[in-house]
């Protein structure tokens, strides 16, 4: 047999933790990558058993359905304080939220940002993609200046409607959070960051050390109206330039 | 044999929620019922409890969901205005089949209305109260006692049933203080490692949720079992109380607090050689259709009796108005205040007086 050749050696395998199975996302949606990131830190950190994942209301509802770990809806923008309860009740346990933009900046800002003050010490994964996906393309908290979907066709007016949200740069302003890191998902580089930040978000957890957030750039070729390469392209030209990628916040614990 | 205290109304909710083994409490302060998170701030930190005062009662009650899905005893309670904000996550519950308590100090309204209690939330407590086809079990406490007795026991109900119990008092209930015998924990366990999210070591992973896409039958198959449940909820878990009601002539009905000023005017009535009687519905869902029904039989008339226009007065009317028996035929007067007014005690005499005449 081949595989059992000295010099063949298992460079990739589907994470553990991955279901395999065919998932309901958009081709170039940047959930799947997101997901497969979230369950190498999961096997890496060897979680797999005591893991609880929080699937927000968007287009990551049923994302339950591909993580191989106890999962628990929530209500739109509600999340943080789902995760809160499981938390208080199961302290051994790891609470992953994942939430998207209209989740995590409009619906449920006030959960968003109380979970973060009070330090609950859990994960959260924000997915920005800058448009409500699931319900067909509306403009988020996250959407850009000038930026068109179904519910501003002539472009997001901030004199109207208000700029967009910087959750990192917003959250940054408590105590409390011990990390807060932007990324992206739109090339390997970016993708081989993301991978870190979020194994350091569950890992910070397992640790004890406190609330942490990362944020992800990520493409959603149905809102925006483009292909999967022109989108990975937008977060590069138009994303990137207002969302700055990077480290906010990174508080390490005293006894690590 | 326990001892016999003084406590307050909100208060004894508090101290009955732990002897249940109620260990976790999300809420937000709202009047008039802001001593039941108080005692529960001072309390559960001291027996490895988690008291947390929510951001909003959006906030709360979604902590109660995740409490509860964790497989905790969990409870929240609020007043009216705080209640509406609860509905959501309390639909969310009953789609998820979450068992909670959520204890209502019906106040004054509509809108912000005042902190008078009021049992003008009737129709929201005992229709479900959010979106969707589903029900609560909704006890109504007529005293201080009852306030205890009812929350050890919505505690069983919910765990038991699966569901949200919901504990509608009012304003007065909470702010009085009466003697009471504090009850003893029912000893009952309930079994929640089929579903309760604990991590999926040595098992497949549990999904607490309560969309349903597809296949296309599943969420009338899921409204179908829980209608089951309804129905054997209906059959199993009415209660009501009757107070010289075996003669009466005329039938006041009333719950919580109009129960006792109707139990007054029952007194008054008697002395005076007229039978009247009390029937007092102590779970408002399931409603006590079929003995308010059998009560009525041989009487010639019921006055409902409430702090609001005229809520329960359906249920009566449902109930007495469909029934086969003679008593589809007894008149239903009412007698009602709202905006947290109370009822009068002489006022409710002098109506069951005129009936004489």
């Amino acid at each position: 047999m081949r595989n059992e050749d000295a010099d063949v050696k298992l460079v990739y395998s589907m994470p553990e933790s991955l279901v395999d199975r065919p998932n309901h996302y958009c081709p170039g949606c940047g959930h799947g990558i997101i997901h497969k990131l979230l369950t190498q830190a999961i096997d890496e950190l060897e979680i797999r058993e005591k893991t609880i994942f929080i699937a927000p209301v968007g287009c990551s509802v049923l994302a339950y359905f591909y993580i191989d770990v106890d999962g628990c809806e929530a209500a739109h923008g509600r999340a943080p304080a789902v995760a809160t309860g499981l938390k208080r009740v199961h302290k051994d346990k790891v609470i992953i939220s994942y939430q998207g933009d209209g989740d995590l900046l409009a619906i449920g800002t006030a959960e968003t940002i109380h979970a973060a003050n009070r330090g609950e010490n859990i994960t959260v994964i924000f997915v920005n993609n800058a448009i409500y996906g699931m319900t067909g393309g509306q403009m988020a908290p996250t959407s850009l200046a000038s930026q068109k979907t179904k519910t501003s066709p002539y472009g997001r007016d901030p004199a109207d409607v208000g700029q967009p949200i910087r959750a990192c740069e917003l959250l940054n302003t408590l105590e409390a959070p011990v990390f807060i890191e932007r990324c992206a998902v739109n090339n390997v580089k970016n993708i081989l960051k993301t991978r870190k930040a979020i194994k350091k978000v569950v890992q910070n957890q397992v640790l004890n050390i406190g609330y942490s957030f990362v944020e992800i750039l990520s493409m959603c070729p149905t809102g925006w109206g483009m292909t999967p390469q022109r989108a990975v392209e937008w977060i590069d030209e138009a994303m990137i330039p207002y969302y700055p990628l990077g480290n906010f916040r990174k508080k390490e614990s005293d006894h690590v | 044999m326990a001892e016999t205290v003084l406590m307050k109304g909100n208060e004894v909710i508090g101290e009955a929620a732990i002897i249940a083994g109620c260990r976790y409490y999300f809420a937000y302060p709202i009047t008039p019922q802001n001593e039941i998170p108080a005692y529960m701030a001072l309390r559960l930190p001291r027996i490895g409890g988690t008291f947390l005062q929510a951001e909003s009662e959006l906030a709360a009650i979604n902590m109660v969901f995740g409490a509860s899905a964790a497989g905790a005893r969990v409870m929240t309670s609020s007043a009216s205005p705080g209640i509406s904000l609860k509905q959501e996550g309390i639909s969310y519950l009953s789609g998820a089949e979450l068992p909670a308590v959520v204890v209502n100090m019906v106040r004054g309204g509509p809108g912000l209305g005042n902190i008078a209690g009021s049992q003008g939330d009737y129709f929201q407590a005992t229709r479900g109260g959010g979106h969707g086809d589903y029900r609560t079990i909704v006890l109504a406490p007529a005293s201080v006692q009852e306030l205890a007795d009812l929350t050890v026991e919505a505690f069983d109900l919910a765990d038991q049933y699966r569901m949200v119990v919901v504990l509608l008092g009012d304003g007065y209930l909470g702010q009085m203080s009466e003697s009471l015998k504090l009850p003893e924990p029912s000893g009952k366990e309930f079994d929640k490692s089929s579903w309760a999210l604990t991590g999926a070591s040595g098992r497949a992973p549990h999904i607490v949720y309560s969309l349903r896409l597809s296949p296309e039958p599943a969420l009338e198959e899921v409204n179908l079992r829980l209608q089951a449940k309804y129905r054997e909820i209906e059959k199993n878990e009415v209660r009501f109380d009757t107070y010289r009601s075996k003669d009466a002539e005329y039938l006041l009905v009333g719950f919580g607090t109009s129960a006792r000023i109707c139990k007054a005017a029952v007194n008054i009535l008697r002395r005076e050689g007229i039978k009247a009687g009390l029937f007092r519905p102590i779970t408002l869902w399931p409603f006590p259709s079929l003995a308010i029904e059998r009560a009525a039989g041989s009487i010639k008339k019921v006055l409902a009796v409430e702090m609001n226009a005229g809520q329960m007065l359906e249920d009566i009317r449902l109930a007495l108005w469909t029934s086969t028996s003679s008593s589809r035929n007894v008149v239903i007067d009412f007698c009602g205040r709202t905006g947290g007014m109370i009822p009068d005690v002489d006022e409710i005499v002098e109506r069951v007086r005129n009936y004489e005449k």
